[in-house]
């Protein structure tokens, strides 16, 4: 902006309706800019935190859960057995999922001294899976899945094998906690949710979840 | 094409100022016989008479009064006395059968929020309630629980006649853009509403749907978690699907529907496709051409929102 005696000789054209001397824009124009900003300033500060709170859980990573299941002795190499334990606190029998233990086995190469424990939820979509003993494999009833002994896909639409909760051994007795995922090698991965690939491209196809917790 | 008679309006509505005068020799009063004007005086009109008078032109000073200051009437004529094309028939009904599906899901959701409770742990015991405890609350539970079906099962039978008609052609592609928003909403509103019972099948048809949208690359965990408000479906998830299905969800249907309506007011409808076109006679001044007979229902003098 110049002194108020240049100006005179710069302006070719006098100034069209509406502008005062030296000024860029007319009132009407910086007024309704201003409003308007000042109107998306006052909405935006309602929306961003509603939206916010909304969207917060997908960030939030709850406590880590851990809950004893049996002791060390109920649990063997070549055979599951069945726990119910509570994954989701507060909603009562819904929050209750179930996981096959079993003691880890020297004839599938796994580290000796550890539990395994397999979660029942099925890989494709979430259903529940069976453990059937007669053929050693888990079995899902909705769109026919079916895992090996190991949680392995050996057949069906599901994309990887059934998930797994970490575990270890508090006072003799063996502890479930948070749940993870596998990919086909058999190598932890954070927790995905069903239908979800793991291993390779699809660990960036499908991103980890803030709210998961990192692998054993 | 013979013009059809202008729709009766009851005479009770119209201001006098606006009424057809008494036939000549009457005093407009029913039974009294004509009076002779040259032998008698006219009968002196009582207080009683007075008002009856009154009485008479009430409902239409009412209205009056209501559209001096809306302008209402002029609205709601041209809105319901609009022309439709030649060969309208029950087909043109399925758009207003899905909308009293939704009033009839709107009336009996907002009498079920009455008594359910949307608590993960006390769901499942209000809907018993509601279905055994509660007089007529199976009935109306019932009624929005198939009522659903029934709104969506129609409002695909609705798209299915607007493109068999061709009906989602210019100028009515925005109503169309729309009606396919509503029926997202609506699918929205019934898998956010199938929870709510949080029963065994309430429970896994949702986990199922949750997984479902979780398979959607790059953004599909984080929706899923979205949904879920959190890794795993829990209490959070049955308030939020709550507040979506009776809240949000609802909003945006009920200002969605008044577009929808707007538009098809605006636009008017089309012709089946086996009526033909009627060539315009030359003779005739283009002022006076009916456009709503052309299958064309956009023609200016067919608009009936100039209320």
């Amino acid at each position: 902006m110049n002194g108020a005696e240049e100006a005179p000789q710069q302006r070719v054209q006098p100034d069209p309706p509406g502008y005062f001397e030296g000024e860029s824009m007319t009132r009407r124009r910086a007024f309704t800019i201003a409003a308007q900003g000042l109107g998306g300033i006052a909405g935006a500060a309602i929306i961003l935190p509603a939206v916010g709170f909304a969207v917060a859980p997908i960030f939030h990573r709850g406590k880590e859960r851990w809950e004893a299941v049996g002791p060390t002795s109920d649990f063997v190499e070549d055979t599951y057995r069945q726990v119910v334990f509570t994954e989701t606190e507060g909603i009562g029998d819904a929050g209750k999922t179930i996981a096959y233990v079993r003691k880890s086995s020297k004839d599938l190469e796994e580290e000796p001294g550890k539990y395994v424990a397999v979660s029942n939820r099925c890989a494709h979509l979430g259903c529940p899976v069976r453990f059937v003993e007669a053929a050693g494999n888990f079995i899902c009833p909705c769109h026919g899945g079916v895992y090996d002994f190991q949680g392995k896909r050996i057949g069906g639409p599901p994309v990887r094998p059934l998930d797994q909760f970490q575990t270890r051994v508090r006072n003799g007795q063996v502890e479930v906690g948070p749940r993870f995922s596998v990919t086909n090698q058999m190598e932890p991965v954070r927790a995905r949710d069903p239908g979800e690939f793991t291993g390779g491209i699809w660990e960036y196809l499908y991103p980890p979840r803030p709210s998961t917790f990192p692998p054993p | 094409m013979p013009k059809l008679p202008t729709p009766k309006i009851p005479d009770f509505v119209v201001p006098p100022p606006l009424r057809k005068p008494p036939k000549p020799g009457t005093d407009g009063r029913k039974g009294q016989a004509p009076a002779d004007l040259k032998s008698s005086p006219p009968p002196s009109r009582t207080h009683v008479d007075r008002f009856e008078d009154q009485a008479k032109d009430a409902p239409a000073d009412v209205l009056a009064w209501v559209d001096q200051r809306t302008g209402a009437t002029g609205f709601l004529t041209g809105m319901l006395y609009r022309k439709v094309p030649k060969g309208t028939n029950w087909f043109y009904t399925l758009g207003s059968a899905t909308l009293f599906a939704f009033i009839v899901q709107a009336v009996t959701g907002v009498f079920l929020a009455m008594f359910y409770t949307p608590s993960a742990t006390q769901a499942y015991a209000s809907i018993s309630h509601i279905n055994n405890d509660v007089p007529l609350g199976q009935f109306v539970h019932g009624m929005h629980k198939w009522g659903a079906s029934v709104m969506v099962i129609l409002i695909f039978v609705h798209m299915g006649r607007t493109f068999f008609f061709g009906a989602y052609k210019y100028p009515r592609e925005l109503n169309w853009v729309i009606g396919v928003v509503l029926l997202i909403l609506t699918m929205t509103m019934a898998f956010t509403g199938y929870l709510l019972p949080f029963d065994q099948r309430s429970y896994w048809a949702s986990i199922v749907g949750i997984n479902i949208n979780g398979t959607g690359p790059i953004v599909g965990p984080y929706l899923s978690d979205f949904l879920r408000a959190g890794p795993e479906l829990g209490a959070t998830t049955l308030a939020r699907f709550y507040a979506i299905h009776m809240l949000l969800l609802p909003g945006a249907i009920i200002a969605l529907i008044g577009a929808h309506l707007y538009l098809v007011v605006k636009l008017g409808t089309t012709a089946p496709p086996w009526v033909k076109a009627e060539k315009p006679k030359i003779a005739e001044p283009v002022a006076q051409l009916d456009a709503s007979a052309t299958g064309n229902g956009a023609g200016p003098s067919s608009n009936g929102m100039r209320g």
